[in-house]
């Protein structure tokens, strides 16, 4: 086994002249800078990003690089920069928006919804907001109340809207960079917690990697683990431990996408292996996982030798930082499931 | 401690009605004032005239069409006319309207069709479309949502160097949302060339304006962000107009923003759906009929001696023969075809909305 990064862009690997390592917040400013080299109406937008390069540096060096009526601070107000945002994207031009915390999305959350979503279908496509909204996202990194909220399903759930969730610093760029060019409006979930965890090869130029393609990390007979942004990397320990252990081996696969979903590369797994565990750190009533389910149920109900297992976050409010690490899922816990699946 | 104390600390707030009176250039009598006497100008009036009484008749015609069952709930604008038609009249074709679902006597006069006005009531998107190379933005539902979508648009315009501006129509309802603080605050600290137009009509469905705010008029909201603030006499076409056209030009020259305050009354209903007879005492709306719009064009155009009773006429059945045409068009549009619902959420269809797709055209068959 090992980890397949590139496994599906191998054409575009034997194309990669130069690389350089990066980590994911880096692969994102290069992604953005990348973007606003190719194209004069990229511009980013939101609190702090400015001068202060955003509260997690995403946008260091921007301003300088661009200028400030690319690199734009505003005001401090949600609705505000999604909204205007909106504006600035039907009348011609790319605006990557930046919210500070996914948390602290709730007052632009009816302008994506009731707006950003549904503008191509309101005016059968004569309006469209090609709109990218960055957010840092997930509990781990010991974060105060409110910042470490993950309600991916909440957008998942908008028709009109795609939801990107990269999990490592050679999709951060690709994943940015595609749904930059995507004309429709994404969420962009950046976990927060795998910003600054490693380092990877990530080529200096503009590639992309396709919305709506998972990544399979790393392959396996007995069972599948699906899982995406920050609990690729517990669920991938947790499957190389089952493997020393018990001997099983796993399909992990890495979403990439959340909307729309890469159902090919799902059913394909589950034929395989006929065992499925989900891991994601939302709560588990209404997450994505359940839609996972649905959709194992209706294409591969016959071959599934156990009911599929959840590894995810209890159904509560993401707790402050004290208890912060008995909500995530652990690669215990991930283990744990496997093996309930293993031993059905 | 008392060594700090300089000077009496006076928390007594400062009323600024004063600075806001109402800006007229036509009296409630069809009376020019000073100023109107320099602006008028009896094309000008009679155009107003026509376009006012067009959707009126419009109006009436869908709230009948409505009662009807011939489309779905319907929000009338009887009495807001000359705010509508006022500053849509001042704006320049290439400019951006980004209107809420009772701006049809805006729409129509900036270019929409009545019958996608009609369709849209009729429960088809496709009355969302305006006519090529008009920026008519679909009707906002939401409250004070589209006041940002004004902001941006009018900040590209900026950003593209053009000399475009945008204006976003409201209620004095919206002037509660935050989205209309946030737009106000990004469009004065970018120095963006938007109008933000009030329809303050008194009511927010049921709630009185008095129950909406503390301060006396919306105009002076504009002075917490050092723009401009016009309160205007929203029955008074000509003196929107002008008012229009003067922030239409800063906004374009001077790339500042400036709210407009049109003080107004609907006559009837919120929509079809609602009562009003609950809330407003129905005596009050027929004592404003005093002030109607239309009423008062009449009577300038009749006391400067430009009114003509053939004209009037034959303008009158013209308008209706536009009208019935209208209805008949949509009457007799081909049923909505399924695959609309599919065909406009992203720009290639995602895998489940395709497959939802097929099924749903299989069902028809």
């Amino acid at each position: 086994m090992g980890m397949n990064l590139l496994q599906h862009d191998k054409p575009l690997r034997d194309r990669i002249e130069k690389s350089t390592k990066l980590t994911l917040v880096q692969a994102v400013t290069d992604g953005l800078k990348t973007m606003m080299n190719e194209d004069p109406s990229v511009i980013v937008l939101g609190e702090d990003v400015g001068k202060n390069g955003g509260v997690f540096r995403a946008t260091d060096g921007l301003l300088a690089e661009f200028g400030d009526q690319r690199v734009i601070d505003t005001p401090l107000a949600e609705a505000g920069i999604i909204g205007t945002s909106i504006g600035l994207a039907l009348n011609g031009f790319r605006p990557v928006a930046e919210i500070q915390f996914l948390g602290f999305i709730y007052p632009g959350f009816e302008q994506i919804v009731a707006h950003a979503a549904r503008i191509r279908t309101r005016t059968s496509g004569r309006y469209t907001v090609p709109l990218v909204i960055r957010a840092p996202y997930g509990a781990g990194i010991r974060a105060p109340e409110l910042h470490s909220d993950s309600v991916e399903a909440y957008f998942f759930h908008t028709p009109g809207i795609k939801v990107v969730v990269p999990s490592n610093p050679y999709d951060a760029k690709g994943l940015l960079i595609a749904s930059i060019e995507d004309p429709d409006p994404v969420i962009f979930l950046e976990p927060m917690k795998s910003y600054r965890s490693e380092r990877r090869e990530v080529p200096t130029g503009k590639y992309t990697v396709a919305l709506g393609k998972a990544n399979l990390v790393q392959e396996g007979e007995d069972i599948t683990l699906i899982a995406w942004g920050n609990m690729v990397k517990p669920t991938l320990e947790a499957a190389q431990k089952m493997e020393k252990e018990k001997r099983y081996t796993a399909d992990v696969i890495d979403l990439r996408t959340l909307y729309p979903l890469d159902r090919e590369t799902i059913v394909q797994s589950v034929q395989k292996t006929g065992r499925v565990v989900i891991v994601h750190e939302a709560q588990r009533t209404g997450g994505v996982g359940t839609e996972l389910i649905s959709l194992i149920n209706d294409e591969a109900l016959l071959y599934l030798r156990a009911p599929i297992e959840r590894v995810t976050g209890y159904d509560v409010p993401v707790p402050l930082f004290s208890l912060e690490d008995d909500y995530l899922p652990s690669v215990a816990r991930i283990a744990d499931g496997i093996e309930r699946v293993m031993g059905f | 401690m008392e060594g700090f104390i300089t000077q009496q600390l006076s928390l007594e707030a400062k009323r600024q009605e004063e600075n806001f009176p109402i800006y007229q250039l036509v009296t409630p009598e069809g009376e020019l004032t000073d100023d109107g006497e320099r602006i008028y100008n009896a094309e000008l009036v009679r155009r107003m005239y026509k376009h006012v009484l067009r959707a009126r008749l419009f109006d009436r015609k869908a709230v009948n069409l409505q009662r009807q069952g011939r489309i779905g709930t319907y929000a009338p604008f009887e009495g807001q006319e000359a705010a509508q038609i006022g500053s849509a009249m001042a704006l320049d074709e290439k400019d951006w309207i980004f209107p809420t679902y009772r701006d049809h006597a805006a729409t129509l006069t900036f270019g929409h069709s009545m019958v996608h006005v009609l369709l849209y009531w009729a429960g088809r998107f496709e009355g969302c479309i305006p006519p090529q190379g008009k920026h008519i933005f679909p009707p906002a539902v939401p409250i004070a949502t589209q006041i940002l979508h004004a902001v941006g648009a009018a900040w590209a315009e900026k950003m593209k160097g053009t000399a475009q501006v945008a204006l976003a129509y409201f209620g004095d309802g919206a002037t509660s949302e935050g989205d209309f603080h946030e737009g106000l605050n990004f469009a004065s600290v970018f120095d963006v060339p938007v109008i933000f137009f009030c329809q303050n009509n008194g009511y927010a469905i049921s709630v009185p304006v008095e129950r909406q705010m503390r301060s006396k008029t919306i105009a002076q909201k504009a002075l917490a962000y050092d723009m401009a603030g016009v309160r205007v006499d929203g029955n008074d076409c000509l003196a929107v107009y002008h008012a229009t056209k003067m922030a239409a030009q800063r906004a374009r020259d001077e790339q500042e923003p400036t709210l407009i305050e049109a003080v107004t009354w609907r006559y009837g209903a919120h929509t079809t759906a609602d009562d009003p007879t609950k809330y407003r005492d129905q005596k009050q709306s027929e004592e404003r009929r005093k002030y109607d719009p239309l009423l008062r064009l009449e009577k300038l155009l009749r006391g400067q001696g430009d009114w003509d009773d053939t004209w009037a006429e034959s303008l009158h059945q013209t308008l209706q023969q536009e009208i019935e045409q209208a209805v008949r068009e949509i009457e007799s549009y081909p049923k909505a075809d399924v695959t609309h619902m599919f065909d406009h959420v992203f720009a290639v269809p995602t895998w489940n909305i395709r497959e939802q797709r097929q099924y749903c055209q299989s069902l028809l068959k």
